[in-house]
């Protein structure tokens, strides 16, 4: 079940080493193995600064003895390494414990054919150096030629990736998919009257090559960025009204996912345990994981464990639907798989979402603002003040200030606070503005009150 | 016991088959288009992982990474490619890549090589902790379970893990300079969850260094536990925390995080090479409080940021960077020493050999002050307090930087009062530097539990700091307060 590969010796590796593992006498086992391609060029003031190219490849294996498991990755791929991994995971589990609720996924629940996702863009392999070289220079002088008072930059970066997976199983699974990826970005500094810079920077992730934004409009972009932060002061202490742009958005469902991880619940680490089906966020709030979406990012035929990818509702017009799972952890809270399973080759099974997706309202993004007579537009976020457990959620922002509905003078070296169950809550506008970045996709929202920290 | 430099050169010609002949030709084909550098970064590692969870064995894990990293310097550029094909033919065509950044012709000198010694050993270990049987490691989790658990009835979950690695360096420079090093590090993690009335708080505590089971001498699983176990509770009561801008009293220690954000990143060469931090072109400038001295060490013994060498193969350093609140010097790699026409500050770190090095911090510290910790505390009116962190951000540019701080109390009338809730604080970097009002007498360093990420890549630290009084930072919390306090 390979899409266009581009090697069969990720799965021949996968199936190499999980016939060891039986030989050695494990009950159950896994493997993975990946091989990845990875090039890059950095220009910075319209001169190169690095170039980069390499394939890398590596294998995982876990084995299961008597309910004791253990896992091991090598990136030295001879035979004999092979053996001395399988020797020693052998060892680690049998002086490992017994968990009942290790094991593989259900076979029932596994992929049994490739669903035709485009994760492959033909095109990727075949992008040189020039190329990237280009498109890194186009990126950074568009931002330069902007305006003035862009003055220097950290530099423009294009890369690209060929990736494959494959995963095998001693229930007989055998899967492999291959995919691409190309990115592009930049930062640019813009400079007040006084010396002091400014900076701002932008990126374009897809699968496909022609999915990506225009290289001149990325350089655009951080240019526009770093020339609005200047003059930003710092604001006074005050409760306010927060207008999210669309990226910080998309920050707040990546926060809302991690705390639906079924892991988080299984250790009680998140401030949605026990709230399943009830009304914990404004009605205006929807957020969608789904992992099956065409040529994007986040889309996989099958999770980490083989299981097949799906569309998970976490949040239903402000109804909080459940969490993501992996085997293990559903084994545990008698629950099922939702194929949320990300698997690297060193570890177990860790849980994520596929794409996010906080889905767009009905407001338009300026009618957004219009309506606030004094608040904050929140472009930045720094820091990592997010408290799972207690939902508390304090961060370093920068924005914009909104005074009588229109956007006014940059503010920067606040914080922003509150919790996010009140947050969430107070979500009282949601734009038609959906964009996506990366794997996430999301558009301007408005929370009502948050604490704003300043002079 | 750990393997001496001579050890680690024989183990890459015995077990690996890459001997100085290897190298040499690897090297010629790095600089067979002409680069003016080329440099060959071998890595051996081999680490493990144990997590004890809910009152057992969760998961037991080894890995083993190896390959080569290899870089061709063409003025301020760079090739970079790497292999953990060891072969000398795969060597040779990632070679081939990173030549690529040249454009000239094939004439290379002939490079000899010649082995580098340096000053001392600063984490020779008689027992890694990697070859310990785990039996021995699963009883010290198993010890921070009881220890937690017994602390207070509140506990309704400990998870403990040990993570450790040991690291076989190799660097084979075109200058002829070959330079081995062993380079073990061991991390204890426990995290609590407390219960009570169905409100729930977590902690998490730890430590460790580039030490073996040694590192158990001095620190107990119970007390590591039980520290976990403390901050998890206390945060039981704590209240809201103020929002507005307060005088902080930084505790001796972690509290350093806020020195790594402030100054650190700031002050890394590759930043002001390029004119993009706020601290470019300001040496020997005025950017502290005269109270503040800044020193970054890699030669503190077995701490978790210390190397005898750095990822460059230039020896480990002892560097000032602000002397009496004067800027003195910027962190350096090779390619800004260079530029800088300075040496080079042995500041050249990276991740793994999968990626390319750039100044980094080793151990960062604020020298001890002549004030005594709670004569600064009863300088505060109304303040807050900071005793433990989660992490820290900077934005090198504009100098904004933050902090989150997982156990905080008020001050109030030069008392240290009630904890607070997690809270975030920001400042920015000179700003907050020169309202540095007071420096104790009470240098301490953090234990070995941090990790910087810059650029992708993450690299082992240290942080320390005695207690510090500043006038004033910026405090995120949600209790609206009118007024602000004052400090002496």
């Amino acid at each position: 079940m390979a899409g266009p590969t581009l090697s069969t010796e990720p799965l021949e590796l996968a199936g190499r080493i999980l016939a060891m593992a039986e030989a050695a006498g494990a009950d159950q086992a896994d493997s993975v193995a990946v091989s990845s391609t990875n090039a890059s060029t950095t220009v910075r003031l319209q001169k190169l600064e690095k170039v980069s190219e390499s394939t890398a490849r590596s294998v995982g294996l876990r084995v299961i003895l008597g309910g004791r498991q253990a896992t091991v990755s090598t990136s030295d791929v001879s035979d004999a390494a092979l053996e001395e991994a399988v020797r020693t995971a052998m060892e680690l589990a049998r002086i490992s414990e017994p968990d009942p609720y290790a094991g593989l996924a259900d076979p029932t629940t596994q992929a049994r054919s490739t669903p035709q996702l485009s994760l492959y863009d033909e095109q990727i392999p075949d992008v040189d150096g020039n190329h990237r070289l280009s498109q890194a220079l186009t990126c950074e002088q568009s931002a330069l030629d902007a305006d003035g008072r862009i003055v220097n930059s950290g530099g423009a970066t294009f890369s690209t990736s060929v990736s494959s997976f494959a995963l095998a199983d001693t229930n007989g699974f055998a899967g492999a998919y291959a995919d691409t990826s190309a990115s592009m970005w930049v930062e640019v500094m813009a400079e007040e009257d006084d010396g002091q810079l400014r900076n701002a920077g932008w990126s374009t992730s897809e699968r496909a090559l022609h999915r990506l934004d225009d290289a001149a409009d990325v350089g655009r972009e951080a240019a526009a960025r770093a020339l609005r932060q200047l003059g930003a002061t710092k604001a006074s202490t005050c409760e306010v009204p927060v207008v999210w742009e669309p990226r910080m958005a998309a920050g707040l469902a990546g926060i809302v996912s991690g705390a639906a991880s079924g892991e988080a619940l299984y250790r009680r680490a998140t401030f949605l345990a026990e709230r399943e089906q009830e009304e914990i966020a404004s009605p205006l709030l929807t957020i969608v994981d789904d992992g099956t979406l065409s040529g994007r990012l986040g889309s996989r035929p099958f999770d980490g464990e083989g299981v097949v990818t799906r569309r998970n509702a976490l949040i239903e017009s402000g109804a909080f639907q459940g969490f993501l799972f992996d085997s293990y952890n559903a084994r545990r809270l008698d629950a099922a798989s939702t194929g949320s399973a990300w698997r690297s080759v060193g570890g177990l099974p860790q849980i994520g979402s596929g794409n996010l997706s906080l889905e767009a309202g009905q407001s338009a993004p300026e009618h957004i603002v219009a309506e606030v007579e004094d608040g904050l537009y929140l472009t930045t976020l720094m820091g990592f003040g997010v408290n799972y457990t207690t939902g508390d959620f304090s961060r370093g922002a920068a924005g914009i200030w909104i005074r009588n509905g229109e956007l006014a003078e940059p503010v920067q070296e606040i914080n922003v606070s509150g919790n996010l169950l009140d947050m969430l809550a107070r979500i009282d506008a949601v734009g038609s503005d959906a964009q996506w970045f990366g794997s996430t996709s999301a558009p301007t929202l408005r929370m009502s009150r948050m604490t704003v920290s300043g002079v | 016991m750990s393997d001496t430099p001579a050890d680690v050169i024989g183990f890459y010609a015995g077990q690996l088959g890459v001997d100085e002949a290897a190298a040499e030709s690897v090297l010629a084909s790095a600089l067979g288009r002409g680069g003016t550098f080329a440099e060959l970064y071998f890595e051996h590692k081999r680490s493990g992982s144990l997590s004890y969870e809910d009152q057992q064995v969760k998961s037991t894990q080894a890995s083993l990474s190896q390959g080569v990293g290899i870089r061709v310097v063409e003025g301020d550029a760079i090739g970079y490619a790497y292999t953990e094909d060891l072969s000398l033919e795969a060597m040779r065509r990632a070679a081939e890549t990173a030549a690529q950044i040249a454009h000239g012709g094939g004439e290379t000198e002939e490079i000899d090589l010649t082995a580098a010694s340096y000053p001392a050993d600063r984490y020779a270990i008689a027992s890694p902790s990697t070859s310990t049987p785990l039996a021995d490691k699963v009883e010290l989790l198993r010890r921070a379970d009881v220890a937690a658990r017994g602390w207070h009835p509140s506990i309704a979950r400990v998870d403990a893990s040990m993570v450790d690695e040991e690291k076989r360096v190799l660097i084979v420079r075109s200058d002829g300079r070959l330079v081995a090093d062993y380079q073990p590090l061991l991390r204890f993690n426990v995290s609590c969850l407390s219960e009570l009335d169905g409100e729930r708080r977590n902690a998490r505590w730890g430590g460790g260094g580039r030490m073996g089971m040694a590192y158990f001498h001095d620190h107990s699983p119970e007390s590591l536990a039980e520290e976990a176990a403390r901050q998890a509770v206390l945060q039981q009561e704590a209240r809201e925390a103020p929002a507005g801008t307060f005088p902080v009293v930084l505790a001796a220690g972690d509290s350093g995080i806020l020195l790594h954000e402030a100054v650190g990143h700031g002050l890394e060469a590759d930043f002001n090479r390029k004119g993009t931090s706020n601290y470019s072109n300001r040496i020997g400038q005025p950017v502290a409080s005269d109270l503040v001295t800044v020193i970054d060490d890699a030669t503190l013994d077995r701490s978790r940021g210390s190397v005898n060498v750095d990822d460059e193969g230039e020896p480990a350093g002892r560097n000032l960077l602000i002397e009496d609140g004067q800027l003195a010097a910027y962190m350096q790699d090779r390619i800004s020493s260079d530029h800088f026409s300075v040496a080079p500050s042995g500041n050249g770190r990276r991740q793994s050999f999968r990626h390319a090095p750039m100044p980094r911090m080793t151990n960062t510290y604020m020298t001890a002050g002549q004030d005594d910790p709670e004569d600064l505390l009863r300088r505060v009116e109304y303040g807050i307090y900071c005793k433990a962190f989660s992490g820290g951000q900077v934005n090198i540019t504009n100098g904004d930087f933050v902090f989150s701080v997982t156990e905080g109390y008020l001050i109030e009338n030069g008392q240290v009062t009630a904890p607070i809730r997690d809270v975030n604080l920001i400042g920015n970097g000179p700003d907050v530097l020169s309202k540095v009002t007071g420096v104790g007498h009470d240098l301490e360093m953090s234990d070995g539990r941090w990790t910087c990420g810059k650029s992708g890549q993450s690299v082992p630290v240290g942080v320390g700091i005695p207690t510090v009084l500043v006038s004033g930072i910026t405090v995120g919390g949600t209790q609206m307060r009118s007024g602000s306090g004052m400090s002496a």
